[in-house]
């Protein structure tokens, strides 16, 4: 083993909290109502804001009159967002924004507001490619060996099929927004729905022109982003600005229902040809798919396929096309292109293993050296393992077509997936008074996650002392900045810094007080509240005699982790198997999720409990858009049919089945240190749930999400 | 936002407009000789000379939250949860879907819980109306709070209130709870982070806690 | 949404009163849980709401073994779900009461409400008219149409009708007690509901200034009771499809069916094909999937709802088989 390293995680037999079961040190603000969300925000005479949004799908701004709307009682401030001759691409567009003394009256006012478009063509349907023409761009061609040799190989069983996803929303439950208040002339403060507490001032300032120094940022609590909340948007600069323009009084705009699902984020959707041969044994030999997806006008992100396996497949090509339309901007979804890809590689997979006559897990464990390293290959083989006793898969698994008699039909189907997490960068500061107390200072943001409790763990641990020692502070800019939460960087970011902050912030407290235990620093520990010399536990001081040996000086110790941070505090790049048992009535094309089973690793885990929750979480979500979720539009229109949540159905504590959540962790995973955990999860659900169905019913539906109708039409061309 | 496009709406917004001008703001004004808001038409058709026409400007209300009674002027259009939200900053339910469908903002009127997002705040006067605020005192969490805690029935945190409502209702009525009938209980509530996993345990366990606390 | 003013007579006469001539004057508020969500949308933009939660006599539920059973406009979901009395007199009252959205949407949902909710098209929701017109083009036949009717949707109506509690209580041969200023009248409930052939036309009977003040159910005389609804969501989700069915039966035989459909058509539908196909033929998978096929013989499904044809069949022969299980003539014969 190397030599320790100052900053390293404590040995595995050390450790007193890292690892353990703790409950999220937040819960019990959230569970008794007492976290106060941005949305929550109510500042003394505060102004609410509603927003004019645009009815169409593409159109050109002719003209905004706002002057009836300017006269309407209460109104303090009118902002045309967008003005004429402006080009709008999508529904719900921001065109201009009132401020007003409540609600009632900035919606009566921006109902005033008069806005002609004239009308331009537009495409918000992408799924049949051929009635794209003129709205495509070729974004990829890929190609590698010889797949037109390899797909004529005389042992080679080829599967050809076509799997998409649609397009859905993010619908943060907290909509996006702030409430916006200049302290004074030149200094801004916002309470923003962010995941981005220290990104997002800059863009304030630089939309309201004055330094970033002048904007302070403030996001205690955030209902919820899953990567949609990363700006400042054009909304948050609007509600800056209304504010100034009303002598700097709080202006508080969240948006509504309708605008979070048609504005504020969309998940680019793909669909995919695919041919894809094995030899008979099962060994992946070709890949060939064209496919295309929309991101909105920008086009999309494109799907990393063949998944996991991508670049050790020996022959592939792809094309990916994108396709612009009018649908709304796209925005990261949890995991950005991977859910996509999963659906798609592993339906393929799958498809051709039921052609193979071949149990899914073998044909996925004899490819498994596919995967990118030894690393993953090992943990994929470890993982299916693992997965597959937890499902019985042997005892419960059956090929493809449930042949029991009745028209409930039960199947198994499995998926893996593969995700980065390597930290994101950050600082904190770490005080210790004289008195004892120890607070932890970082410009990051808690999603959900249980950032705070990682910190509070980190931090007691690396101090020896009990959770409610330690007061973490978070969700402020003014702290030191913290990176962005997306992309499963945070636990990484936050526990690397936190560690070197807290140890530096412990070994400035150990120089002070070594010479009272006749000591020399290095030789001192800080274990279960005490100072002590390490191996002589009579020469001890509790924490509080040894704070107290500061005098009037408290310890101020930064953090960072950065990219060349000193000590391998975290790492990249985890697997994850999972497993979903499903029943259809092919009667009514309903499907009912039974369990899914999940084995995950992330490196080293710092709270067993709130990482098992991120993966219920992402378990349930993938149920929600396996099962239920799309954005749908109206091609005669342009508009969004189901802006709001009784159409753009969400699944229900009634809906998701039951769970079974393993964490891989000891030799091989822990020393690896912490990697982030909120994206994997995510990703399997929709292919393993439409593996399961495909094995259930033993046809392939072949696109999420698995609606009756289409679960019937695949039942009924069988 | 939706409606926009209508046209005919406009000129109602038009005419109201003009009403409101010619009316007396926030007070009740009871009827006689057929004055009324909202157009001629109406006034003819509709003599009721026993029944106080409220609005459409603000009116005073009294409203009996968690025990105590609050006073407030309110637009009889205004929703029960935007009267606490924003009037008495009373934050704890949240608006969310505010069409009658995720359950976040869940508040317990006359033992009932309901959706706030649907309800007129002025329907409200004249009956109990508990939010989550009165289930907290200090660092003092009532039990199902506790089980949701415990079971990490949380993660963003933003249905939770509304569930927590939606639980302790449930529990008051199904101190024997089997997992079916959780299912069933709070299914009127949606969750975006996916903490239904402890939300089941936590409403069993708050069953449970709910049957011992009664014994 | 519009500001409106607000009323709360005490008596049903004030309450009729109040209304308008006209459908923009005013609407009833009952639950709420509908007319908020269409202010909100600005689908309704009343210029004044009458409460009906003061007039006390609306919250009533009488069941006498002679009459019948008869329910008051204002009475909840969940108080309907909770009577005993009903509970053992027409259980499949209580299995749709019970199966109406939510909790919270039972605890304040009225059975008035759910009569005269209106429809949740997403057109029509969002303000494309009832009939979904975007200047005078219809919306529906070639839009996304996966929710809407199969059944009665030769135009221009397509849209489904949304009420649960109609189809049972149609299957039941309920009538419904309206109010208006000239007085009260009756009607058989399935004669509540029409296909609307303009814009002006609402999906009911309904003149702006009446309301539902009554809903009335004759005794069941034995019949066996089954109602099965169809949705994709276990939790707080709009129904497929709906089917209800009334068997009157002579011993083992069924001597005459009322079968009803709901979400197929822009009213709750009847369905005397299934209903003539069960008659004279005792209970079985067959033959009540031969009344399920019966009752969508007629069905023409648009462009995105082919599926809801066979949901329909399936729906017919599940609620039948639900009757023959759980009728209590069959424990009586026992």
């Amino acid at each position: 083993m190397a030599t320790p390293c100052k900053y390293d995680w404590p040995a595995p037999e050390k450790r007193k909290l890292i690892g353990k079961r703790i409950k999220r040190i937040d819960g019990g603000m959230k569970s008794s109502g007492q976290a106060k969300y941005s949305f929550d925000i109510n500042r003394p005479g505060m102004l609410f804001a509603k927003v004019v949004r645009c009815p169409y799908a593409h159109a050109k701004i002719t003209s905004v009159d706002t002057s009836e709307a300017e006269k309407m009682p209460g109104v303090k401030a009118v902002r045309v967002i967008q003005g004429p001759g402006k080009e709008i691409q999508w529904e719900g567009d921001e065109i201009a924004a009132v401020a007003a003394t409540s609600e009632e009256a900035a919606e009566d006012a921006a109902r005033k507001i008069k806005v002609a478009y004239e009308q331009m063509p537009f495409l918000v349907k992408e799924e049949d490619l051929s009635g794209a023409s003129g709205f495509t761009k070729p974004a990829v061609t890929e190609k590698a060996g010889d797949p037109d040799g390899a797909f004529q190989g005389s042992d080679v069983v080829i599967s050809e099929g076509y799997y998409g996803i649609p397009v859905i929303t993010h619908c943060c439950l907290e909509t996006h927004g702030q409430v916006a208040e200049w302290t004074d002339p030149e200094n801004l403060k916002v309470w923003a729905s962010t995941q981005g507490v220290s990104a997002i001032g800059g863009q304030f300032a630089e939309g309201m022109k004055i330094s970033p120094n002048n904007v302070n940022i403030i996001c205690n609590y955030v209902g919820g982003g899953f990567g949609s909340k990363f700006a400042a948007d054009r909304w948050g600069l609007a509600c800056a600005g209304l504010s100034k323009d009303a002598e700097g009084k709080a202006v508080k705009l969240m948006l509504e229902r309708n605008a979070e699902l048609l504005v504020a984020g969309a998940r680019p959707s793909a669909y995919a040809k695919v041919k894809v041969g094995a030899k008979k044994d099962g060994t992946l030999v070709a890949w060939q798919s064209e496919s295309w997806g929309t991101g909105g006008v920008g086009g999309s992100g494109v799907p990393p396929i063949p998944y996991v396996f991508h670049d050790k497949f020996p022959n592939r090509a792809r094309t990916h096309t994108f396709v612009s339309t009018n649908i709304g901007p796209s925005r990261a979804w949890r995991a950005p292109n991977h859910p996509q890809a999963a659906l798609i590689t592993m339906s393929a997979f799958e498809d051709l293993a039921a052609k193979l006559n071949m149990d899914p897990i073998e044909f996925l464990m004899k490819n498994a050296d596919l995967a990118p390293n030894a690393v993953l290959a090992k943990t994929y083989r470890e993982e299916l393992t693992k997965a597959a006793e937890l499902a019985d898969w042997k005892k419960n698994w059956h090929p493809r077509g449930d042949k029991t008699s009745g028209h409930i039909k039960r199947g198994m189907g499995v998926s893996m997936h593969t995700w980065g997490g390597a930290p994101h960068n950050g600082k904190c500061q770490v005080t210790i008074q004289p008195d004892g107390s120890v607070e932890v200072k970082t410009g990051s943001q808690d999603l959900g996650t249980g950032t705070r409790t990682v910190i509070n763990i980190v931090v007691a641990e690396t101090l020896g002392l009990p959770l409610e020692a330690v007061k973490v502070m978070i969700g402020d800019s003014h702290y030191p900045p913290d990176g962005p939460s997306g992309g499963s960087t945070t636990v990484g970011g936050v526990s690397g810094h936190t560690r070197r902050g807290s140890v530096n912030a412990r070994d400035a407290l150990f120089a002070v007080v070594a010479p009272s235990l006749g000591s020399k620093p290095e030789d001192l520990e800080a274990v279960d509240g005490h100072v002590r010399v390490k191996g002589n536990a009579t020469k001890s001081l509790t924490w509080k005699q040894a704070c107290a040996k500061l005098g009037v000086k408290p310890v101020v110790a930064e953090g960072e982790q950065a990219r060349n941070s000193p000590c391998k505090l975290n790492d990249s790049g985890v697997g994850g198997v999972q497993i979903a048992d499903v029943s259809v009535d092919t009667e009514t094309g309903i499907v009912k999720m039974n369990r899914i089973i999940a084995v995950q690793d992330c490196g080293l885990i710092i709270d067993m409990k709130t990482a098992e929750s991120q993966v219920y979480g992402a378990l349930i979500m993938g149920v929600s858009y396996a099962l239920y979720e799309e954005k749908i539009m109206d091609h005669q229109t342009g508009r969004m049919l189901n802006p709001n949540m009784e159409f753009y159905k969400l699944a229900t504590i009634a809906d998701v089945g039951d769970f079974t959540v393993h964490m891989m962790t000891g030799p091989g995973y822990d020393e690896r240190g912490v990697i982030g955990l909120g994206e994997p999860p995510v990703i399997s659900p929709g292919a393993a749930i439409s593996n399961a169905v495909a094995n259930a019913i033993g046809v392939r539906v072949p696109t999420l999400p698995l609606t009756p109708d289409k679960v019937l039409a695949a039942l009924e061309k069988a | 936002m939706k409606g926009k496009k209508a046209k005919p709406q406009k000129m109602k917004a038009e005419k109201l407009a003009l009403t409101r001008r010619d009316f007396l703001r926030g007070a009740g004004v009871a009827v006689s000789g057929g004055m009324l808001v909202g157009g001629q038409t109406l006034a003819q058709a509709a003599p009721a000379p026993d029944t106080d026409i409220l609005g459409p400007g603000s009116v005073p209300i009294t409203l009996k939250i968690n025990g105590a009674a609050h006073q407030l002027s309110v637009e009889p259009r205004v929703t029960l949860l935007d009267a606490l939200r924003n009037q008495l900053d009373i934050t704890g339910a949240k608006r969310v879907c505010d069409r009658g469908t995720c359950g976040a903002c869940t508040m317990i009127v006359d033992g009932k819980a309901i959706y706030a997002c649907s309800m007129l705040a002025i329907e409200a006067q004249g009956h109990n109306i508990t939010t989550i605020e009165s289930f907290s005192h200090g660092d003092h969490l009532d039990p199902v709070m506790s089980a949701f805690w415990d079971n990490d029935a949380q993660q963003c945190g933003f249905c939770t209130p509304g569930f927590m409502m939606a639980c302790k209702e449930f529990v008051t009525k199904h101190p024997h709870a089997k997992l079916e009938e959780v299912n069933e209980g709070l299914s009127g509530n949606i969750c975006r982070c996916g903490t239904y996993h402890g939300l089941k345990q936590a409403a069993l366990d708050a069953s449970k806690g709910a049957r011992s606390a009664k014994a | 949404m519009q500001p409106f003013e607000y009323a709360r007579p005490t008596t049903k006469e004030n309450a009729v009163k109040l209304l308008g001539s006209n459908w923009d004057d005013a609407e009833v508020l009952a639950g709420g849980t509908d007319l908020l969500d269409r202010t909100k949308d600005f689908v309704s933009s009343p210029k004044r709401v009458v409460s009906l939660h003061a007039v006390k006599e609306f919250q009533t539920v009488k069941v006498s073994a002679g009459e019948g059973l008869s329910i008051g406009c204002m009475v909840t979901l969940n108080d309907l779900a909770h009577n005993a009395q009903v509970r053992r007199a027409y259980p499949v009252l209580v299995d749709v009461a019970n199966d109406v959205g939510s909790p919270q949407i039972r605890n304040v949902g009225t059975v008035g409400g759910n009569l005269c909710q209106r429809p949740r098209c997403w057109y029509y929701r969002a303000g494309y008219g009832l009939l979904a017109q975007d200047n005078g083009k219809p919306l529906v036949p070639d839009g996304d149409n996966r929710y809407h009717a199969i059944l009665g949707n030769d135009g221009p109506a397509y849209f489904v009708s949304p009420s649960s509690m109609a189809v049972v209580l149609i299957a039941l041969d309920a009538k419904v007690k309206l109010l208006g200023p000239d007085g009260p009248r009756e009607m058989p409930l399935d004669q509540f509901y029409v296909i609307p052939k303009s814009t002006d036309d609402r999906e009911h009977a309904l003149k702006p200034n009446e309301i539902v003040t009554e809903v009335t159910v004759p005794p069941l005389h034995g019949a066996k009771t089954g109602w099965y609804s169809v949705e994709q969501k276990e939790g707080l989700d709009w129904p497929l499809v709906q089917a209800a069915a009334v068997l009157h039966m002579s011993g083992k035989t069924v001597k005459s069916a009322r079968i009803v459909l709901g979400h197929v058509a822009p009213t709750p539908w009847p369905s005397p094909e299934a209903g003539e196909a069960m008659a004279g033929k005792s209970i079985t998978e067959e033959s009540a999937d031969a009344a399920g096929k019966a009752a969508v013989s007629k069905a023409s499904p648009l462009s995105k709802n082919k599926y809801k044809v066979q949901l329909a069949r399936v729906a017919v022969k599940r609620a039948i088989m639900k009757a023959a299980q759980g009728g209590r003539e069959e424990h009586e014969e026992a």
